[in-house]
């Protein structure tokens, strides 16, 4: 039924692993996004007996940066103890970052320039850069060129006590200037999801977090974070809610669009601070380690349309390509990872896919891509419980669905998710059946 | 091969240090010799303007002298003439027409610094592996090339006395804050500048040296009655830290107020003299001998046979298992796994590790990111998950034999074959802790003493099924992380807690007796103890006291020995020592105060103190007596490790040299003597060992020379 493209080095995920993911304001507020790099980096090498020096590579998603580690994945590999003669670069492309972090390795690795990458990802929103007003700046930064004391007033020269009040950066598009919420709602209306159907996505979403957090099935992924400086312990994420109900979620009232708007706080996904980490090896490489890798990491894509109009749309357009290059149908997979960053965002791409309308006029194909099951769906919770640290959602989504495909006994697992700019990617995991 | 290598640069010659086939520059005579000779040349050739002195070394300029030299000169008179040759040679330079410049890089200690202080001009490098230090006060000598005269006169004397007094070292940034070097300049350019400072010196413009003193030492040192206050005041403080027993503080005392009193002259030729007697009493021979088994310890017999190591796992996050993490991930680089019963116990351990180095932070001697990489080479666990790649697994659990078993088949099924076991206990025998194991080969003692990043000793114990390749790892694990090993054979308590517990033992049949807390531990630090042994109780725990009585009674009541119970009934009564903050003493108040109510104990709050001789002797001698028999019973190798270990270990009176040294310099025959008036006086356990007995009658001694 399908013929995988050949390449002479295939790219196999060996392990993959996180810190729990907190919401912002709790118990990272004092680390830097470099400090949970270096935890999640750190958690994932423990688990390894593998010679540090013999990873060529460490690729780390990052959006909000820290100006004092504007290259975090460096820093951090160095704080975790990875030698100083492995480089590192870090990736960003807003929600996928991660997601770029692992492709990058997987096309070093089939390019034959890599055989071991560390692919991770991290993010705190609890201390994002908070900047003066333009003026100020301009008339600080002139003033590394004084000399005498008295030339130092002139920093203050022509400016009003609007100019002094701090610069909060919202999360919004440069481009068009429209915040994620209000495009979100806007889309969900465009794709018929209603508030009733939002909030109960949202619910499911909690509700199956913290099913499995307290089943277990996240204990595989999930590291123990220790905190400095009282070293308290953090096991598990913190923003998912047992008790959410429709009613509860029923009462809160629009965030973005007011007063008709179907977007609250409830279901769409709330700030967090996380990190992630994630071992990308050639197979062969992984095999004569003793390594039993979890996952082939097959055919990816990335995808990117109008900013304005389809924001958050990407994973519609994704989705279809990337089954069409391995030449399957929504039928073949069985586990769907699909980034959460609003339920009428999820419902949207749900019901575009299902569409032979969008299809026709969006994908150029005849027919609908089809209806995406919901019991096969982020079983484990997703974006909207779990939490979502930006740069870190990637390794998470393509860790959780490798480790669904071992845990289901399934042989395909489809990850895909949205980001701003009105960007999008996919990519195809296999099970790893070992011989 | 030569010792100097001479180069022209410039009108300058550059001097380069490079001891043929040594890591490190020593002053030895050969190198004194080349020196006197290029002295000469330099005086009488024109071109030359003046001389750079560096090293050819890697982050070392001269380690001081040799001092083997001192080995082969034992009288005083001797001595005096090896200070006086070296004398004049930096009288030399000093008198020389043209400027010396010393261009420091690496360490710079005793007879290297006192060379530097001779030159007119001293640059260094602002690197942290530049230091300096005059440390001849740890081998119980003096300053012996003009140190005691020129470091005083250059920074002052109560900062040269600090130095002088203690051996500690000076870095770089606060060797130019003090004065003691003109210039810090960073390693690639520092010859280039010490031949830019030649030319200074040469030139016309006379280069003046600011007093970096305070007002206050100014004042205070500028006048006789300042400084015979600053004298008298020094001298106190010296009797009172050693208590009389090292006599070169005193002599460096001494050196220094006869050099202010009658000038620099008279106070160089003076200094010989004292140098010259300082190094040949019995306590610089001991703190010698002590030097050199150190040196020896860190070489591995068995470097042969080591495996490679990378992580190690330790069991038990408290003050033991933190502490060997401590020095494992700081001083050796290994990765660790810290393993407790929970996540929470073993986060602690990791926190610990995270707190010393955040104190580093503070202190600005590393950066926050240098914490960071180091705490991030543990990892708190509460699993043995991951424990597969553990090269070797150290326990640090209770002492619980039963325990100890089942801690070896949980981490014989967790690791793999080539994994060693070590077990950290302080008395239970190894090879009861071995039985029933799969591996018993890959089993070993490793006796930390506590607190572990202070503690220089490892006690590796091997039993008779211990491989090779694991006793050499093993050793190669302690060198790495600092200590100084000795290895000893299996029975209980080993060497140390076996020396240990008789001494502990006769302390408290003492206070039994009616003995006051505060005597014992008063006459012990007389004797030369850091700590005396109610205080040492309390800093181990009772319990731990209680335990090693426990372990070793059998060993003893087998020779007719009398075990005091006592420790065990204090913990029943809830006296566990420091950990619980009452003991011997009571540690909740600010002020460390003897327990009274220990004393309902021991009959009663009216106490009567012994004989001070007696009961200095009954104790130590326990500890001497029971070295022996571990010598006579195989335990022990070799006097040296005997030595060793009770100094590193438990802290028996360094100037003495050790148990074996010590029996050598009393007299075998007389100690025998004094052993047996105490078996007729106090009971059986006082009975010397065999191998006093005989070596006593053949007149035998333990080491060949002092």
């Amino acid at each position: 039924m399908n013929t995988p493209k050949e390449y002479p080095f295939i790219p196999v995920l060996v392990d993959g692993i996180r810190i729990p993911f907190l919401k912002s304001g709790t118990n990272y507020y004092n680390l830097m996004a470099y400090d949970l790099g270096r935890m999640a980096i750190q958690g994932l090498l423990v688990r390894s007996d593998l010679a540090l020096e013999s990873i060529d590579r460490v690729i780390m998603g990052n959006v909000i940066q820290e100006v004092r580690t504007s290259n975090v994945a460096r820093e951090s590999a160095l704080g975790a103890g990875i030698p100083n003669t492995v480089p590192a670069f870090t990736t960003s492309m807003a929600c996928i970052s991660s997601n770029q972090a692992i492709t990058s390795g997987v096309d070093l690795i089939r390019s034959g320039q890599a055989k071991i990458i560390l692919a991770a990802g991290t993010e705190t929103m609890s201390d994002i850069p908070v900047r003066f007003k333009k003026k100020f700046r301009q008339n600080v930064l002139a003033a590394r060129k004084y000399k005498s004391p008295i030339e130092f007033l002139k920093v203050f020269k022509g400016l009003g006590v609007k100019d002094f009040l701090p610069e909060l950066p919202a999360i919004a598009e440069f481009s068009t200037g429209e915040t994620m919420g209000q495009s979100a709602d806007r889309m969900s209306a465009r794709f018929g999801a209603s508030r009733k159907d939002q909030d109960e996505f949202a619910m499911r979403s909690h509700h199956l977090a913290a099913k499995a957090t307290n089943e277990g099935l996240l204990d595989q992924e999930i590291i123990t974070a220790k905190i400095p400086p009282k070293f308290n312990i953090v096991e598990h994420d913190n923003g998912f809610r047992d008790d959410t109900t429709l009613e509860k979620l029923g009462k809160l009232r629009p965030a973005f669009v007011k007063p008709h708007g179907t977007i609250t706080a409830g279901n769409a996904s709330f700030l967090t601070d996380g990190a992630s980490a994630c071992f990308i090896m050639e197979e062969q490489t992984a095999l004569s380690l003793g390594l039993t890798p979890k996952a082939y990491l097959r055919e990816y894509n990335y995808v990117s349309q109008d900013p304005g109009e389809e924001l958050l749309l990407g994973p519609a357009y994704a989705t279809p390509k990337v089954l069409d290059s391995m030449e399957l149908t929504l039928e073949n997979i069985d586990v769907f990872e699909l980034h959460e960053a609003f339920a009428g965002q999820v419902l949207s791409v749900l019901n575009a896919l299902d569409s032979d309308d969008f299809a026709k006029k969006s994908l150029n194909r005849d027919k609908k891509v089809g209806l995406i099951p919901m019991d096969k769906l982020n079983t484990l919770g997703g974006s909207l419980s779990l939490g979502h640290p930006f740069g870190a959602t990637g390794v998470r989504l393509v860790t959780t669905a490798a480790n669904r495909l071992q845990r289901e006994d399934g042989k395909y697992a489809l990850v895909s998710a949205c980001a701003a700019g009105g960007q999008g990617h996919a990519i195809i995991l296999e099970r790893y059946e070992v011989k | 091969m030569s010792y100097l290598d001479i180069t022209i640069k410039d009108s300058v010659a550059i001097l380069t240090l490079d001891k043929p086939g040594e890591k490190v520059n020593t002053l030895d005579e050969s190198m004194m010799e080349e020196f006197s000779s290029f002295l000469d040349k330099l005086e009488k050739d024109s071109e030359l303007k003046g001389a750079v002195l560096i090293s050819g070394k890697e982050n070392n300029f001269i380690a001081g002298a040799d001092i083997e030299m001192f080995k082969a000169r034992e009288t005083a008179e001797e001595l005096e003439q090896l200070s006086k040759n070296g004398h004049a040679i930096l009288n030399k330079i000093e008198t020389s027409s043209k400027p010396f410049v010393v261009a420091i890089h690496g360490s710079c200690m005793g007879g290297g610094l006192e060379l530097s202080l001779a030159c007119d001009y001293r640059i260094a490098t602002n690197h942290s592996k530049t230091m300096m230090a005059l440390p001849e006060v740890k081998l119980g000598v003096i300053p012996g090339t003009g140190g005691t005269q020129r470091l005083p006169r250059l920074i002052g004397i109560q900062k040269a006395l600090g130095y002088m007094l203690t051996g500690g070292n000076i870095f770089a940034k606060k060797a130019k804050h003090i004065g003691l070097v003109d210039e810090l300049i960073h390693k690639d350019a520092l010859e280039e500048a010490a031949i830019k400072a030649v030319h200074k010196l040469s030139g016309s413009n006379s280069f003046k040296r600011k007093d970096k003193r305070s007002l206050v030492e100014k004042v205070l040192e500028g006048n006789p009655v300042g400084r015979s206050i600053i004298f008298s005041q020094a001298k106190k403080k010296t009797l009172v830290q050693t208590k009389g027993n090292y006599p070169a503080p005193l002599m460096i005392l001494d050196a220094v107020k006869y050099g202010y009193q009658k000038g620099l002259q008279k106070g160089l030729e003076n200094e010989t003299r004292l140098f010259g007697k300082a190094g040949a009493t019995s306590e610089s021979r001991a703190l010698v001998n002590l030097f050199f088994g150190i040196t020896d310890a860190k070489r591995n017999p068995l470097a042969d046979n080591i495996k490679p190591i990378s992580t190690i796992g330790i069991l038990g996050a408290g003050l033991m298992g933190s502490g060997i993490t401590d020095v494992s991930i700081n001083k050796a680089g290994y990765s660790v796994l810290l393993k407790d019963q929970t996540v929470e116990a073993a986060a602690k351990g990791e926190q610990v590790i995270w707190n010393a180095l955040n104190q580093k932070v503070k202190k600005r001697i590393i950066t926050p990111f240098e914490r960071d990489r180091l705490s991030s080479k543990v990892t708190g666990t509460d699993s043995y998950e991951s424990f597969e790649k553990a090269d070797v697994v150290i326990e640090a659990v209770f002492e619980d034999l039963e325990l100890k078993q089942r801690i070896v088949a949980q981490v014989e099924k967790a690791t793999g074959d080539h994994c060693i076991f070590a077990s950290n206990t302080s008395s239970l025998p190894i090879s009861e802790i071995a039985k029933g194991a799969k591996r018993p080969e890959n089993i070993i003692g490793m006796h930390y003493f506590s607190p572990v990043q202070k503690m220089p000793l490892l006690e590796i114990i091997t039993t008779p099924q211990t491989a090779d390749w694991v006793t050499a790892t093993a050793y190669e694990i302690g060198v790495k992380q600092g200590k100084t090993v000795i290895v000893v054979n299996d029975g209980p308590g080993f060497y140390t807690t076996r020396i240990l517990a008789p001494y502990m033992n006769e302390a408290l049949l003492l206070l039994e007796e009616g003995a006051s807390i505060e005597f014992l531990d008063k006459i012990m630090k007389k004797f030369g103890y850091p700590v005396g042994p109610m205080a040492l109780l309390d800093e181990v725990g009772m319990d731990v006291g209680a335990h090693v009585g426990e372990t070793m009674a059998p060993v003893f009541n087998a020779r007719g020995g009398k075990s005091s119970t006592k420790a065990k009934e204090l913990i029943d009564a809830g006296y566990r020592g420091r950990k619980n903050t009452k003991g011997m003493y009571s540690y909740s108040g600010k002020k460390k105060e003897v327990n009274a109510e220990v004393y309902s104990f021991f009959g009663g709050t009216s106490r009567t103190n012994p004989d001070t001789e007696t009961a200095q002797l009954r104790m130590a001698l326990m500890t001497v007596n029971e070295a022996a028999y571990c010598l006579e019973e195989n335990i022990l190798k070799s006097p040296t490790d005997g030595d060793l270990g009770a100094i590193l270990g438990l802290g028996f009176p360094p100037f003495t040299g050790g148990p074996f040294r010590y029996l050598d310099q009393v007299g075998i025959q007389s100690t025998v003597d004094r052993l047996n008036e105490f078996t007729e006086k106090f009971g059986p356990r006082f009975k010397p060992a065999s191998i006093l007995t005989e070596y006593a009658k053949e007149g035998k001694r333990f080491y060949a020379t002092d």
